[in-house]
């Protein structure tokens, strides 16, 4: 136990917390940007795995993996475009098309995975870790932050400029607008339907990265269900940030390293049951359910299908 | 809401009555509702067939094997009886609580919990107390267990209006990982290296119907389903959970007391889902594996949602998609495809529904049945 807070440790336990926290980073900001915008994406955890299987497979026959994230991110639009169709477009339900989207994508991606690779899993290059010069040399954070694949600090830089987009730009306003009072922004000449499908898009695309994220530079393989609830867990950090930045981040992070926490003890020694730490991050989410979100924290609009002619 | 109902599957006395006189427009209410239910799946398998083709598969071949060792092989066949009994306790439940316009979501974790607590006690149960008594408790605990994991969302969703969706999927994942440290750790069976709990003797699980190994607890479903469907549709409790769904503050106005209605329907949601459980434990399988979970829970909306959330019309939907599952297993094994192909068509259902609902609200200039169900929701957000 007295190697508790060692160097290592701390260092092993931030490491895996990046691991685990950076895919849910992206697909809770998507999810942010889509609930911002009025739609609920129930869906995501289908679209991310969809995102998590199509990088794969393309990064492991191109031998690129830019060209598997940029496939992920291909992947997560195309499984979005459906809730846009469908959600957007015709205001159909959507927490019905959202969980079709979610058992399709499970579905599809376990079917393809086997149909191509039969019961192998093929397994991924490493990604080189780049060190940032100077910084890489702190105790703990130099071997935890700023050690990463490139795409750790694309990732952060995304994160940044997509809030600046949301909280500080004409689009931004017109996507809160589309999720808060969508009368207001079709009045102002704004199409909500347009607004709403990019946004949609936009948010299928960063969880298929975070899909292509899990499997490409996190695991390094592709099994099929390999994003065991992630997606949820983006969505319930949505509504809890309430289009915040800062608690994105801080949400899905302190999920990451909560899930790291495990591994992490092992390495001390210290054996505690994986259930009961797969159960903090549900527990800390229903607790801070309870705490915080009495007040007014979802978007006006956010699951109301919007229609010109019903006004 | 009563035109609308009545065209349920042909299913309700009206139409049954007027079946083949089609100058009333019965017939062709019945077949419409029909066709409500069956274009979705027709679509969805045609799709998947595509899918089959592109991935060098021969669909005919693939269908063909599951309607061969799904429904016309004798084991398939029991096989399949014996898997609609949960799933219709759980269809049952979901119901319940969509009639009251809430969403259960978490009924997988209610499921296991109560599993893991029926496959830890029946052991323990089995030598001590006689067969029917043991039966009984056991059932008990299930139902408690299910019910008492609903309580958490029932009592946010009721006194503070924080929507069930996130917190009963929350409750599902504590379930499910609770459910695995009761296996792993008082209930796991010395016995074994994998953990697991102790097993049930086979002469000791629920009883089956003689020369079959079907169990009874299809019995049991079809009785809560038939009492579900009674319920909903001839008693004013069905009419008072049908107002809190339709709309929460009519129901307010006249009288009712919301917050008991939503805590009761969501408990007794979550007892299907326990009781679904307990039986599928305790008449297939006798003990329970860590890790265990059959993911009935999500395939059962596309179903119930199907059946326009009329209890009798889901057992043949059931019946169907237990063929598909059941089937479904062997067919993907002979053409080297993971079971899980049929997530793919339980996932293009709940699209094509959506779809289908959409072209007649177009086509009729009204709302579906479905759809004003999905309208009556409103947006998610409760607390205004």
């Amino acid at each position: 136990m007295s190697d508790f807070l060692t160097a290592s440790f701390l260092s092993a336990l931030i490491f895996g917390g990046i691991l685990t926290g950076m895919p849910l980073l992206f697909a809770s900001i998507g999810e942010t940007i889509s609930q911002r915008s009025g739609v609920l994406g129930m869906g995501i955890e289908g679209i991310m795995l969809a995102g998590a299987y199509f990088g794969f497979a393309i990064t492991l026959y191109s031998g690129h993996f830019w060209l598997g994230l940029v496939s992920s991110i291909g992947a997560g639009m195309l499984m979005a475009l459906i809730v846009v169709l469908f959600c957007v477009r015709l205001g159909m339900d959507q927490i019905v098309v959202g969980i079709g989207v979610l058992i399709f994508g499970e579905g599809v991606t376990s079917v393809l995975q086997r149909a191509q690779f039969g019961t192998t899993y093929p397994r991924l290059e490493e990604l080189a870790s780049v060190k940032i010069p100077g910084l890489s040399s702190i105790p703990v954070l130099g071997s935890s932050v700023f050690t990463q694949p490139w795409i750790v600090y694309i990732g952060f830089a995304l994160v940044g400029v997509l809030y600046w987009i949301l909280n500080f730009t004409n689009v931004g306003l017109n996507i809160r607008a589309a999720g808060e009072k969508p009368e207001a922004l079709d009045a102002s000449g704004t199409s909500v339907i347009f607004t709403r499908g990019m946004a949609v898009l936009v948010a299928g695309g960063l969880a298929g990265l975070g899909g292509g994220y899990m499997s490409i530079v996190g695991a390094g393989i592709f099994v099929p269900f390999m994003t065991k609830g992630i997606g949820f867990i983006a969505i319930v950090i949505a509504m809890l940030a309430r289009g915040k930045a800062v608690w994105v981040i801080t949400g899905s992070f302190l999920f990451g390293i909560s899930v790291s926490l495990t591994t992490s003890l092992q390495l001390v020694g210290v054996e505690i049951a994986q259930d009961l730490v797969n159960m903090i991050p549900f527990i800390a989410v229903l607790a801070a359910l309870i705490i915080f979100a009495r007040g007014n924290y979802l978007p006006a609009a956010l699951c109301l299908p919007y229609n010109r002619e019903a006004r | 809401m009563t035109e609308t109902a009545e065209s349920n599957m042909g299913l309700s006395d009206n139409s049954t009555k007027n079946i083949f006189n089609p100058t009333d427009g019965a017939f062709l209410k019945v077949w419409n509702s029909m066709l409500e239910s069956i274009a979705p799946l027709l679509l969805a398998l045609i799709a998947g067939g595509l899918l089959l083709l592109v991935l060098g598969r021969n669909p005919v071949t693939f269908y063909g094997n599951i309607i061969k060792s799904g429904l016309l092989n004798k084991h398939g066949l029991q096989d399949t009886i014996i898997r609609m009994a949960p799933l219709l306790l759980m269809a049952a439940g979901l119901i319940v609580a969509f009639q009251a316009s809430i969403w259960n979501i978490g009924g997988d974790g209610q499921f296991l919990l109560a599993a893991a607590l029926t496959a830890g006690f029946g052991p323990m149960f089995m030598p001590v107390l006689p067969m029917w008594a043991c039966f009984v408790t056991l059932f008990l605990i299930g139902m408690v267990a299910g019910a008492l994991s609903t309580i958490v969302p029932a009592i946010l969703k009721a006194k503070y209006e924080i929507n069930e969706i996130i917190s009963s999927l929350m409750m599902s994942f504590i379930g499910i990982n609770f459910a695995n440290l009761l296996i792993k750790g008082p209930f796991r069976s010395t016995k074994t290296l994998v953990p697991q709990t102790d097993v049930v003797p086979f002469t000791k699980l629920l009883p089956s119907i003689p020369l079959t190994r079907i169990h009874i607890g299809i019995f049991i479903a079809l009785i809560f389903i038939l009492v579900v469907y009674y319920v909903m549709k001839n008693t004013s409790l069905g009419l008072k959970l049908a107002l809190l769904g339709q709309n929460p503050r009519a129901a307010l106005h006249a009288g009712l007391n919301n917050q008991r209605l939503i805590i009761g329907a969501f408990m007794v949601s979550g007892a299907f889902m326990g009781l679904a459980g307990t039986v599928e434990i305790l008449g297939v399988w006798g003990y329970m594996r860590a890790d265990w979970n059959p993911n009935f829970g999500l395939p059962l909306f596309a179903l119930v949602f199907l059946a326009r959330l009329n209890a009798l019309a889901t057992i043949p939907l059931v019946g169907f998609y237990a063929v598909l599952s059941i089937g479904g297993h062997s067919a993907a094994r002979v053409a080297d495809l993971p079971d899980d192909f049929i997530l793919i068509i339980v996932g293009l259902v709940l699209l094509f529904m959506a779809l289908t609902e959409y072209i007649q609200e177009y086509r009729a200039g009204k709302s579906g049945k479905l759809l004003n169900f999905f309208r009556s929701l409103k947006g998610i957000k409760t607390n205004e």
